[in-house]
């Protein structure tokens, strides 16, 4: 990759990253046709296995940019790529963060906040939602889910317990 | 079952201390890294009570980038400004990105191999337990708004089930909720 795609590639990433709400995962759509098909600097194969390692290792999902920036073009890549996903966000949410608390005792800040927090909620029912929907077909996946929910709720039992079992589940299943 | 309201009895000691909690809670996130905030944060740490987490992260929630990173920059900016925030991103990306890298070069298809696939996709199912959980431990900090149930069912059926864009339901359905805060605020000064 030249000095120009790599400018390039950040400056997508960094316009992705503005429109990433909800995480670095909602943009992936978008920056697939990007690096796939517009541009073919990884193929389709690279960028699936980029988003499966990601998930599939421990720590933040949004690393499979950094995979999708070093597939494209190594190290150098990796560190444009994930640069360009992280700077505009992060900059935008401390400067966020600051304003509000600066702020804070505005009467449309407090309804901001009293307003925004029940969503907050639901989005993460949401989310969990989402995150099972691929499981339905299987039950016993589903009751893994429901467990674990119950068990949060109601334990203190460490949830990597939870995550070992239901790995174990998961190849159980296929065998 | 623990207290929804434990008064936050600590803060971190220094921004190594910041580096390190969010380390932690970046290596215990196997598909997702999110449901385990409110576990490290509020409950282990004790930095914040409930009702300052759900602050922070429907701030964290509403803005671009992802979730636990904005968290991570908020906490670490709480506490020691700017130099906290870098230390708590740090931490949350160092060693995760070390070890995607080092599976990636020594193994470039680990990640499609069937048993990872077959491991990851039970790991999935536990982490969308592990998320509802985390809403059901932050539930009771609506418990004096009775409005606010209804932004929690209606954002959940929304987003969730009826798959409606995740944008267009923060802005429609936060500015019904945000004027009917607003009003209720103005009731009770």
């Amino acid at each position: 990759m030249s000095a120009i795609d790599l400018a390039e590639m950040f400056l997508r990433f960094a316009l992705l990253s503005l429109l990433s709400i909800g995480g670095a995962i909602t943009v992936a759509p978008e920056m697939h046709r990007f690096v796939v098909n517009e541009r073919g600097w990884i193929d389709d194969g690279q960028f699936a296995a980029s988003i499966s390692l990601a998930q599939a290792a421990p720590g933040p999902n949004l690393l499979f940019v950094t995979l999708v920036g070093w597939n494209a073009a190594g190290w150098v890549g990796a560190a444009v790529a994930t640069a360009g996903i992280m700077l505009p966000s992060s900059v935008l949410a401390l400067a966020a963060h600051r304003w509000t608390e600066r702020l804070r005792d505005r009467p449309w800040i407090q309804a901001f906040r009293a307003g925004m927090a029940p969503i907050t909620i639901g989005l993460l029912l949401a989310t969990g939602w989402i995150l099972g929907e691929t499981n339905r077909d299987h039950p016993v996946l589903v009751a893994v889910t429901a467990a674990s929910a119950a068990t949060v709720v109601a334990t203190k039992l460490n949830p990597l317990w939870l995550i070992a079992g239901g790995a174990l589940a998961g190849i159980a299943l296929t065998r | 079952m623990n207290a929804p309201n434990t008064a936050p009895t600590s803060a971190p000691a220094s921004r190594a201390r910041l580096f390190a909690v969010f380390n932690r809670l970046a290596l215990r996130g196997f598909g997702g890294v999110l449901p385990w905030a409110q576990r490290t944060l509020v409950e282990e740490e004790r930095w914040f009570t409930s009702e300052q987490f759900v602050e922070m992260l429907t701030l964290a929630q509403v803005l671009p980038g992802p979730n636990i990173a904005n968290v991570a920059l908020m906490v670490g900016d709480r506490f020691f400004g700017l130099r906290g925030a870098l230390a708590a991103l740090g931490g949350l990306l160092a060693v995760p990105f070390a070890i995607v890298m080092t599976l990636a070069l020594l193994y470039g298809s680990f990640g499609s191999h069937p048993l990872v696939v077959a491991a990851l996709r039970g790991m999935s199912a536990v982490s969308a337990g592990l998320v509802i959980g985390m809403a059901g431990k932050l539930l009771p900090t609506q418990r004096r708004n009775l409005p606010g149930w209804l932004f929690v069912a209606a954002a959940f059926a929304m987003v969730g089930p009826l798959h409606w864009p995740l944008h267009w339901v923060m802005l429609g359905l936060g500015a019904c909720s945000i004027a009917i805060a607003r009003a209720r605020g103005s009731r009770r000064p």
